[in-house]
């Protein structure tokens, strides 16, 4: 992201923002938030047919260049060769993809637990293996890899997912470590509760729980000052303190 | 499928609400049959609608369904999916120079809504209601097949679409013409009328205006009964405004919220009076002339956020009728007369008149469109039942959007085509799949 200062306002340049996992509710959110402020998307996810509507709306909405790249994040022999053929490369890379899961399913079915670690860690480092590359090359860049609180401590409810996210906050911090020096910024975020199709009708409690807009613009701002690791909604900050710092004694008799 | 969770759902007026399961989605994929294991399901747009038009234990939420598919801005024609909301749609074509064909008395609604209740706005006598302005329309039937529907096209699923209030199937997408304005402003003229016979007169010397409609002061007998104030208005034009920049500037922000809901009393007899005085007495002039806002002009309630709860948590009904244009008049003088001898005050009392445009099962017919407010309470549909009465009498009909309360009697009266209706429906939807608490109060679904 570059930044030119005239007088005492900042102009962003217009960027190309990669969304890898373009369908959810919350990569659209942020599909349209950056398009309003008038970048350019291209977008990733399997269904081309998805891709395809959501390029039509935000480029007829909003004026902006939109791309469809249909992308599989669990192929991983492609990811070099899927990347390698988009033309003009993208400044910021939003990773979206995950999958929750059924927690229960996954302790006893290898199939589910794998397809957990796959679409929210395997894919990931994959993916993010290639485009690390060509950004600290050109070094310049911004990456930023949704993570999740899940993944601050392993619990009882939903520890496949965990651990993977876990995995992938590691991956996010070590990455950020090794490009500082190309001058290429990665951005962890973790989301708390949000509103969207995944979590609906759950009776989530509305304190600590974001709208999908609200995570896209909170986001929008990080990425803007370069923050490393963000909760998405600040409460989530203190809260995962405590949970980080119950004594394994008692946090293991926790039923969490 | 993914476990749904209940919650309390209810729509504007907040009366009925019952526990309902939701399911969003932002593909057609996820409405597949296996993902919709249930017996039956309604959809839902924004809940603009006041009753149970809506509601079912099980409910397909379009508001995710939301995208912009094609825009032809030099012919002014766009398609969308159906869970936009107007109030999306407004924000985009105003500032290319668009506006809708059609809208209702607020934003906040969807495409898919505005087609399944057949919306009619303040131009109805003019431009007809939102299914004339219609190109096609796709809809998901219960078997799973996804048909396009125009008038030439599938005709009978496209009347029975429109104004169906969701049986036939899922709306999932619509295209349709826009109306090309230059600016965002309205010229307005507001009237004061002095009684019935007045407000008749200057409908009648405006008819051929695009908008018009009169708020009615609704405790006013004898003489004074139906004491109102008319407001038309056209598109300004660019001429018309000259070069003033500061006219040009649509400036409509929402402005005043009412955070949770009114005790039960505060909207008596009293409130409701000191209003209607302030809205006819702030006017002093006879006629006046103005430029104002589209949002102010067009959306008027919707800059006070969830005004809705001002009536309490017991809720409200919305009574909308619409009389045949030769029995309007006497049988406006009735329901007139019958509320101020009641005392039945209602706080909004909306007037409009409808052209020559009918459906196969819309609410319009040619002749005047009343709506009322009236919070829940002891003795009301009582009450309203021997305003249904009237209606009926007089040949007119209820609007089913704003219904939560009617003898199926009074509507299957006021539907002369309801038999085709049903079974249009029966063919698109043999096994009842769609059917809302409405539907099946007024035994339309009925197996
Ligand atoms: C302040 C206010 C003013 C209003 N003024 C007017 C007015 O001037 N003129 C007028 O005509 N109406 C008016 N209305 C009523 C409103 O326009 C209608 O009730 C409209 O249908 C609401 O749309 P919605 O998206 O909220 O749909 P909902 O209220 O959720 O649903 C309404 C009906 O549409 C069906 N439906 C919704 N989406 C779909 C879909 N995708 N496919 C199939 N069926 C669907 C539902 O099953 C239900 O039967 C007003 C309402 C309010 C609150």
């Amino acid at each position: 992201m570059e930044i030119s200062t005239i007088g005492p306002v900042s102009y962003y340049k217009t960027m190309t923002v990669l969304l890898l996992g373009a369908t959810s509710n919350m990569a659209v959110a942020l599909a349209r938030h950056y398009a309003s402020n008038g970048h350019n998307l291209q977008l990733a996810a399997r269904s081309s047919k998805e891709i395809e509507i959501l390029k039509n709306d935000f480029s007829i909405r909003y004026g902006i260049t939109a791309e469809a790249y249909p992308f599989d994040a669990l192929d991983y022999h492609n990811h070099a060769q899927w990347y390698a053929a988009i033309p003009n490369k993208p400044d910021l890379v939003i990773l979206v993809f995950g999958y929750l899961g059924d927690h229960e399913r996954a302790t006893h079915q290898w199939e589910e637990s794998q397809k957990i670690i796959a679409s929210n860690y395997t894919g990931a480092v994959s993916i993010l293996n290639v485009i690390a590359h060509d950004f600290e090359q050109r070094k310049k860049g911004t990456i930023v890899g949704i993570s999740s609180v899940a993944g601050d401590r392993g619990r009882m409810s939903n520890y496949v997912y965990g651990s993977a996210k876990a995995g992938l906050t590691a991956y996010l911090s070590g990455l950020r470590n090794r490009l500082t020096h190309a001058g290429v910024h990665v951005m962890t975020v973790k989301p708390g509760f949000v509103r969207t199709k995944m979590t609906e009708g759950l009776p989530l409690p509305a304190p600590v729980t974001a709208t999908p807009e609200k995570v896209a613009s909170l986001i929008y701002k990080a990425a803007q000052k370069k923050k490393n690791s963000i909760y998405v909604l600040p409460i989530w900050a203190p809260i995962m303190l405590i949970i980080k710092n119950i004594p394994e004694f008692i946090f293991k008799k926790l039923k969490l | 499928m993914k476990q749904m969770t209940k919650s309390t759902v209810s729509n504007w007026g907040n009366y009925p609400s019952i526990d309902a399961k939701t399911k969003s989605f932002t593909s057609v994929s996820e409405l597949d049959q296996d993902q919709l294991p249930e017996a039956s399901y309604i959809a839902r747009g924004n809940g603009r609608c006041y009753g149970d038009s809506s509601l079912q234990s099980h409910i397909i939420s379009t508001l995710k369904y939301d995208k912009i598919l094609e825009f032809d801005a030099k012919e002014g024609i766009i398609k969308c999916q159906s869970g936009i909301t107007f109030s999306t749609l407004i924000d985009f074509l105003i500032p290319r120079g668009l506006f809708l064909p059609v809208t209702p008395g607020t934003k906040f609604i969807t495409v898919g809504g505005a087609i399944a209740s057949d919306i009619h706005g303040k131009n109805h006598h003019v431009e007809g209601s939102f299914q004339n302005h219609i190109i096609h329309i796709e809809v998901l039937l219960a078997s799973g097949d996804i048909i396009e529907c125009s008038r030439e096209k599938e005709s009978d699923l496209f009347m029975a679409t429109c104004g169906g209030m969701g049986l036939t199937g899922i709306i999932l997408s619509a295209k349709f013409r826009l109306k090309k304005i230059e600016t965002a402003l309205i010229k307005q003229v507001s009237i004061k009328a002095r009684n019935l016979d007045h407000i008749f007169d200057l409908f009648e010397e405006f008819k051929s205006t695009t908008y018009s409609v009169a708020w009615i002061d609704c405790l006013q007998g004898g003489d004074k009964l139906g004491r109102s104030l008319l407001m038309v208005g056209e598109h300004a034009t660019k001429q018309e405004l000259g070069s003033d920049e500061s006219l040009r500037n649509p400036n409509g922000k929402l402005k005043l919220s009412i955070p949770f809901n009114f005790p039960n009393i505060v909207l008596n007899k009293i409130t409701i009076k000191i209003f209607n005085f302030l809205f006819y007495h702030k006017q002093i002039a006879a006629r006046k002339e103005s430029y104002v806002n589209f949002d102010k002009f067009f959306y008027p309630l919707d800059f006070i956020n969830s005004w809705n709860r001002m009536y309490g948590n017991r809720g409200f009904v919305q009574y909308q009728f619409v009389l045949p244009i030769e029995n309007s008049k006497e049988g406006l003088r009735k329901i007139l007369s019958e509320i101020n001898n009641q005392g039945m005050g209602s706080f909004l009392a909306v007037l409009k008149l409808f052209g020559n445009y009918e459906g196969l099962i819309s609410f319009p017919m040619q002749g005047y469109t009343l709506a009322l407010d009236f919070p829940i309470r002891k003795g009301l549909f009582e009450f309203l039942d021997r305003l249904d009465q009237i209606v009926v009498d007089c040949g007119g009909r209820i609007y089913l959007t704003k219904d939560a309360r009617m003898d199926k009697k009074v509507f299957e009266k006021g539907y002369p085509n309801l038999e085709r209706f049903k079974n249009i429906v029966k063919k698109f939807n043999p096994d009842l799949k769609w059917r809302s608490v409405q539907s099946d109060r007024l035994a339309i679904t009925k197996p």
